[in-house]
């Protein structure tokens, strides 16, 4: 609730939030077990008996990218309702067995993922319930008329405040200029779409989509390998058989700088500078990720941070990121700043990337990335949770099984000409989107 | 930080109470404490899971020791304390911790200023030695002030002025209290941070951060007694200091109810209510202050709590409505419940539904089955919660700087699971009544209402 969200406790930086975004990467002398449930789902492994407790998750390439256009909002609402009743039980029913037993199941949801993760206690008094709970709900929702009905209403409420803000105003903005028709344009729900999709249309969806050959699940805690098996095999058993969701487009390159300016009264004009970035799969994935790290998403070491914040005080969070994804996800560089600062925030940032893409990092700079993140890397994996995460992620995008020890050698042997290289391939400082919301100036597009 | 039942389930880092095979498998956290000659004291809790550290530096000073006129000085400072001493300049503080493989921050709230660095184990001393140097030797430039001042003003555009939500609350406290600090936002009001000075800043500085006045936390792969020597090696020459009186600002009773309207651009109404309740001082004789965090539970602890339940899921009255206790902390404790209305709902309407809640809780009490789940959800939550290094340190940092003790944490948990269906209602009746009540509602207002305030930047062209 609201009240939770109120700021008792102020953070020097919220940029390194962001900038952590990226860095879903790790190594690490870790035994990932790996094996595919009888039908077909892919299973990840890590034991640790460390805590009593375990985390569990099931994804599938399902995310918003996955909705028809005619009907952004399908995927995630598919998402948010599996729990609100499931093979005859009521919302309220689960919501209370699931309370009961201190068991956490949350949802898991972003453009290209779909799916639940479960932490519960370990002790099988409360595990066996927690997992039969999440096999009900993941295979057989039941999407009630009337809970899909209000859920539908009190998402449009929420959606109508959440537009208004100059933040999701400019996420919006952004998003649309850089991927243009492609499914990354869309928003995870568009208002305008709402009134358009039908409980069948959730039917629907996971039944095409939620299916045993494309699930990724991730066993992490305390159990063994035997009880692994036996609780990957419970929770795909129902899913149907299928191919699940096609490969997703290549975004189109952007033929020319893009420009809109939205007005709006706040005290803060937001801004976003970027194109579509790489996917998961680039090989330029080491280059791009310690290249980002010197750029704008080492936090106050980085560049964009040392220009905008440091040196001029113009905001208090200056960033940049990548999102790589199935498809190429955003290069995003973003800030906020007094509404009469905006032209000088902007021109400090592009003149910052646009020297960084022609002549790289210094040897001084790229030194001293490589020592924050190869010496960071144990912080990568020191608790259950980002062990499981990166689980989550390896299964997901296909990544090697030694990706954890790889990690820091692939980091290592990167040179300058490398870093500067795979940037110049990648972005082009003269074709970017820029986006500013809280100016006086009307857009023209 | 230290908020509602989830801080106090949080509270719960290290506890004993179930008769539970839970606790076989419980790694003992050992924590050491040491307090040096100056009166640092250093708490280490041991945590071999990763060879990590996660270190951190509490100052017993936050945004309740201001007064008028140097409101948010506090976390000025915070964000100063990066700008270098004599041998560090400003800027290298961050950039030594990063080439050390580390991430560094900090964090101010009414209570206290608190300083991190997460490290690889072996570099614990760098940490230490840095934050020593820096409890004693800042220096507080006017040019680097002039400039992060600056981003200040930002952080609260950012984090108050342009979201109604966060208006709602600052307004909100500002008008429950009259005396006590606590109604001033963290972040400080506007008029003074353009009128603060690095003079301001710099006395501040002098006046509260010492080690007498600090706690260093510890937690990770680390040997306590190691931990003490290099604690003494780096802060064990640094002079105690003079604390100024810590006047009580007590605040006088409420005599009334209090309501206030606050006009903002918005699409839906929002109704927060505040009422004054007691904080948690006495854990080892008080249990008030567990009997409302076990009523913040079964109204909102969950999603099959009473608010979620009734309001939003069966009565349709609320896009979302929610309770909590702020009951940890060195001023008033306050218990709150908000509420926003689904379309063509009002925000009377909304608080109407509230106070239903309440009168049911009066009337009929709480059942036990609904204790049982927030008990339940105490002791996930206690041991969920052990897989975060940092979360541990900082409900160490919290519980001692409000004048509470880590060693509490296992008298809380079992506290809250003793509390009695008749004691929750009891605290209801008691305190939450409308003389002790403050009321606030957001008036959603249109965006084209409010003007801009300042000139376009100049030479912002049309987009294409």
């Amino acid at each position: 609730m609201a009240i939770k969200s109120f700021p008792l406790v102020l953070f020097r930086c919220v940029a390194l939030l962001s900038a952590l975004l990226f860095a879903q990467a790790a190594q690490a002398i870790l035994p990932i077990e790996h094996w595919r449930t009888a039908n077909g789902a892919k299973v990840y492994f890590v034991a640790n008996r460390g805590l009593p407790m375990v985390d569990v998750s099931v994804e599938f390439p399902a995310g918003s990218a996955f909705d028809l256009p005619s009907k952004p909002g399908v995927a995630a609402l598919t998402n948010s309702l599996m729990r609100l009743g499931a093979q005859g039980l009521a919302e309220d029913e689960i919501e209370r067995r699931l309370a009961d037993i201190g068991a956490v199941l949350n949802n898991r949801f972003d453009s290209d993922r779909n799916g639940l993760t479960l932490r519960t206690l370990s002790d099988p008094r409360w595990r066996d319930e927690a997992l039969q709970l999440m096999t009900r709900i993941l295979a057989a929702p039941d999407y009630p008329q009337p809970v899909f009905e209000r859920e539908r209403s009190r998402l449009l409420a929420g959606l109508k405040e959440s537009e208004r803000l100059p933040a999701t105003q400019a996420s919006r903005e952004f998003q649309r200029a850089v991927f243009g028709d492609h499914p990354y344009g869309r928003r995870a729900y568009e208002i305008e779409a709402l009134d358009r999709i039908t409980r069948d249309d959730l039917v629907a969806f996971h039944r095409n989509f939620f299916v045993a050959d494309r699930a990724v699940v991730a066993i992490m805690g305390d159990v063994t390998r035997a009880q692994a098996e036996a609780i990957a095999e419970q929770l795909t058993r129902g899913l149907p058989r299928g191919k699940g969701s096609a490969a997703l487009p290549d975004p189109a390159p952007l033929m020319k700088g893009i420009e809109r300016f939205v007005p709006h009264p706040a005290s803060q004009s937001h801004i976003y500078v970027g194109a579509p970035g790489i996917k998961r799969s680039d090989p330029d994935f080491f280059a791009i990720f310690v290249g980002n790290h010197i750029l704008g998403g080492g936090g106050f070491v980085s560049r964009i941070t040392e220009e905008v914040r440091q040196k001029r005080g113009l905001a208090y969070s200056a960033y940049s990121t990548f999102s790589p994804t199935l498809s190429a996800g955003p290069f995003t560089i973003g800030m906020q700043t007094q509404r009469d600062q905006a032209q000088e925030a902007l021109a400090v940032v592009r003149k910052t990337l646009r020297e960084f893409v022609a002549n790289g990092p210094t040897e001084k700079e790229l030194t001293a990335a490589k020592q924050n993140i190869i010496g960071g890397f144990p912080m990568r994996i020191d608790s259950n949770r980002k062990i499981h995460d990166y689980l989550g992620m390896i299964g997901f995008y296909d990544l090697p099984l030694n990706y954890l020890e790889t990690f820091v050698p692939q980091v290592q042997r990167l040179t300058v000409a490398e870093v500067k290289a795979a940037f110049a391939r990648r972005i082009d400082p003269e074709r970017m989107v820029t986006v500013v919301v809280a100016t006086d100036d009307a857009t023209a597009p | 930080m230290p908020r509602s039942r989830l801080l106090l389930a949080a509270l719960c880092a290290l506890p004993l109470l179930l008769p539970s095979p839970l606790l076989a498998a419980r790694p003992t956290g050992d924590v050491a404490v040491r307090e040096l000659d100056n009166g640092l004291r250093v708490i280490v809790k041991t945590d071999r899971r990763a060879p990590v550290v996660v270190s951190m530096v509490w100052y017993r000073v936050g945004s309740m020791d201001e007064h008028n006129g140097i409101t948010g000085v506090a976390h000025v400072l915070e964000h100063m304390m990066f700008k270098g001493t004599r041998r560090v300049p400003a800027g290298e503080f961050s950039r030594l911790i990063a080439a050390a493989g580390g991430r560094d921050n900090a964090f101010t709230s009414r209570d206290y200023t608190a300083y991190f660095q997460i490290l690889q184990k072996t570099e614990l001393p760098l940490s230490l030695r840095l934050e020593a140097d820096r409890m004693n030797n800042l220096l507080l430039s006017r040019d680097e002030f002039a400039k992060e001042i600056k981003v200040v003003m930002e952080e609260r555009r950012w984090r108050t002025d342009d979201r109604p939500q966060s208006v709602l609350y600052e307004r909100l406290m500002a008008s429950a209290l009259k005396a006590h600090p606590y109604r001033h936002p963290v972040i400080g009001w506007m008029s003074d941070l353009e009128t603060l000075t690095v003079e301001d800043t710099q006395r501040f500085y002098d006046q509260w951060y010492g080690p007498n006045n600090a706690t260093v936390v510890i937690v990770g792969d680390v040997v306590a007694e190691e931990v003490f020597a290099l604690a003494q090696k780096y802060f064990g020459r640094i002079p105690r200091k003079t604390l100024p009186q810590r006047k009580a600002q007590t605040e006088p009773p409420q005599l009334g109810i209090q309501r206030l309207t606050v006009k903002a651009p918005a699409e839906q109404a929002q109704v927060l209510m505040a009422w004054r309740v007691p904080r948690l001082q006495k854990p080892a004789e008080e249990w008030e202050p567990y009997a409302l965090d076990m009523l913040e539970g079964v109204l909102s602890g969950n999603a099959a709590a009473r608010l979620p339940q009734r309001l939003v899921r069966d009565q349709r009255i609320a896009v979302s409505a929610g309770a909590g206790y702020e009951g940890v902390g060195r001023g008033p404790g306050f218990f709150l419940l908000a509420g926003t209305p689904v379309a063509g709902r009002s925000a009377a309407d909304i608080e109407a539904a509230l106070r239903r809640e309440l009168q049911r809780v009066v009337d009929e009490g709480v059942s036990e089955a609904e204790l049982n789940r927030v008990r339940a959800q105490i002791i996930s939550a206690d041991v969920y919660q052990r897989d975060s290094m940092f979360f541990q340190a900082r409900l160490i940092g919290v519980l001692e700087t409000v004048g509470l003790s880590y060693r509490d944490l296992d008298l809380f948990i079992e506290r809250l699971q003793a509390i009695t269906a008749e004691q929750v209602r009891e605290v209801a009746r008691k305190y939450l009544v409308d003389d002790q009540l403050t009321v606030a509602y957001l008036d959603p207002q249109p965006l084209d209402s409010a003007a801009p305030r300042i000139k376009p930047p100049a030479g912002v062209r049309h987009g294409n």
